[in-house]
């Protein structure tokens, strides 16, 4: 697998009506959809938020391909969490083996437990997907900004992660070619025991920490070159500005939660 | 001649399956002869560096095959391997790939990963170093203390001490100061001729791939539009200028003394061959008015 093909935290750049939301309206929705999830009890509540879900996936214009392929690393997780809840969660017994017990609730809940990170994950992709890490970074350091009151340092926290997401992808291709370049001298990363793995590694680790600093510093003189001395005072050439659309969205999130919220507790 | 490299109907798509997806080779057919000094041209995702990363098994086909010495390069693991220590690939900027602590250690990768013995590695270093100009001192050197122009060098000689019988350079003179890039075009020029090795160059310097090479290979979104000797395809100004290649100078000097009605060749791509041309078409043009004098 080439590193290129990873798709976490991905952008799919596109223009739906999802793509065009504020980045601080899908955040406040994201987090409020979060709580939702949380308080569902009962297939009933989770069926309003699979179906919540499904629509917006189907707005956005992302392909249901792409999102399932970024399960793939959380699939170890996803596993482990069901066979744990299966066999320790107490109840009827379903079958038994050597010390382990099944239980009708435990399996109920793994099943449960697995449909919630699904969707959680889901929902989580579909904000990177569709939201540039500009915006995206824009809107956390908008939504943190009260935050600055007591003096945390919101607007180097926002800097930091913007530059680190806009490297993730430069040094993923530095990695990729290194690695092309120490291959073509007979470097082997694939096998051999651990220790020969970790040895082999030498040869990309070294040139990557070499560039990355060479970068970091680059990166530092072009900004001082352009005067940056930090957050204050700064204007920004596009302004984050709430639109009806926005607020729609946060209130649906909203309703749905309250729906969740009150079903799970009281009960049809 | 049979060919020792050989491509056949490549195709290669990268990202298949997401919206990135995007084809990058369609359907190449490329061969070089041992001994023969080409040159491959083409702009910036025209394709070049996919192709060269499927001559030495870095990149997996999509569709199609690579042969090496006639034998399909994927045939097994132990294959592909192989043939990477005989299809030496030089990288663009390859000085940051250096990570030894010392010049002598670096250049050995290459050989120790063969599993070579000592005196060999030894004899190979030396002789690799030799060959791009590095001085012996230089070895125990670190060589993140060398200038840029000598890490490269360090870095094609990692290469070469391979001992590969086809050598791929992508754009080895990027970056470098003219001396530098006559110095190290030098020492491919000393490789090819005394292990009689197959050299394939890729660059976009028309001027420097006219001077260098013996047969040039244009890539353009992905195939082959031309190929053949300098000469040839450069005949193909105009063609080769929409493709975003700049013709040599003196190409363009001529097809425009073509255009003008000029009684020239074309594929004229360097100054002696223009001045040659030029005294012939003047002595052309003379003979019929000398011949009128002595009527």
């Amino acid at each position: 697998m080439a590193l290129k093909d990873i798709t976490l935290g991905q952008f799919f750049p596109g223009s739906s009506p999802i793509h065009r939301l504020d980045p601080r309206a899908k955040l406040i929705a994201l987090i409020v959809y979060i709580v939702a999830l949380f308080l569902a009890v009962g297939w009933q509540t989770y069926l309003i938020a699979f179906l919540v879900l499904a629509a917006v996936v189907a707005v956005s214009t992302v392909k249901p391909r792409a999102l399932l392929k970024g399960m793939k690393p959380v699939l170890f997780l996803l596993v482990f969490t069901a066979i744990l809840n299966m066999f320790y969660t107490p109840g009827r017994e379903l079958f038994h083996f050597w010390i382990f017990t099944m239980t009708y609730e435990g399996v109920a809940r793994a099943f449960f437990m697995v449909i919630r990170i699904l969707m959680l994950i889901t929902a989580t992709f579909l904000l990177t997907y569709t939201t540039s890490p500009l915006a995206l970074t824009d809107g956390l350091e908008h939504l943190l900004s009260p935050l600055k009151k007591i003096r945390f340092p919101v607007h180097e926290l926002a800097m930091i992660m913007s530059i680190a997401l806009r490297f993730i992808p430069t040094l993923i291709e530095e990695t990729d070619k290194i690695m092309s370049a120490q291959r073509a001298r007979g470097a082997d990363f694939d096998t051999g025991n651990l220790v020969q793995k970790a040895k082999a590694l030498i040869p990309l680790l070294v040139p990557l920490f070499i560039s990355a600093f060479r970068r970091a510093d680059e990166l530092a003189t072009a900004m001082e070159c352009r005067c940056y001395h930090g957050g204050e005072g700064r204007t920004r050439m596009k302004q984050l500005r709430y639109r009806p659309a926005d607020a729609l969205f946060i209130l649906a999130a909203l309703a749905v939660c309250v729906a969740v919220g009150v079903l799970a507790h009281f009960g049809w | 001649m049979p060919f020792i490299i050989e491509t056949r109907q490549l195709h290669h798509l990268y990202s298949a399956g997401t919206p990135f997806e995007h084809s990058a080779l369609n359907g190449v057919d490329f061969s070089a002869q041992t001994g023969e000094y080409l040159a491959i041209i083409g702009r910036t995702g025209s394709g070049k560096s996919t192709l060269i990363q499927h001559l030495n098994g870095l990149l997996k086909p999509t569709s199609g095959q690579v042969l090496f010495d006639g034998e399909d390069i994927w045939s097994s693991k132990e294959r592909t391997r192989a043939v990477r220590f005989q299809v030496g690939l030089v990288f663009q900027y390859p000085e940051y790939q250096l990570f030894e602590e010392t010049v002598y250690k670096d250049i050995s990768f290459g050989p120790k990963n063969m599993g070579l013995d000592e005196g060999e590695v030894d004899r190979r270093v030396r002789q690799s170093a030799r060959f791009v100009g590095l001085d012996e001192a230089l070895l125990d050197k670190s060589p993140f203390d060398l200038s840029g122009g000598q890490k490269r060098r360090v870095a094609i000689a990692g290469v070469i001490a391979m001992e590969p019988r086809v050598l791929i350079l992508d754009e080895p003179t990027a970056g470098l100061d003219p001396a530098g890039a006559a110095q190290i075009l030098e020492n491919i020029r000393t490789y090819h001729r005394e292990k009689n090795a197959t050299i394939i160059l890729v660059s976009h310097s028309m001027e420097e791939v006219a001077r260098e090479a013996s047969r040039l290979v244009v890539i353009h979104q992905g195939s082959i539009p031309y190929s053949g000797v300098p000469a040839d395809v450069f005949t193909h100004g105009r063609e080769l200028e929409e493709m975003g290649l700049g013709v040599p100078a003196m190409t363009r000097v001529f097809a425009r003394l073509r255009s003008m009605g000029a009684d020239v060749p074309g594929g004229v791509y360097t100054i002696p061959q223009a001045r040659d041309a030029i005294l012939a078409a003047l002595n052309r043009s003379k003979a019929p008015a000398r011949g009128k004098e002595l009527m």
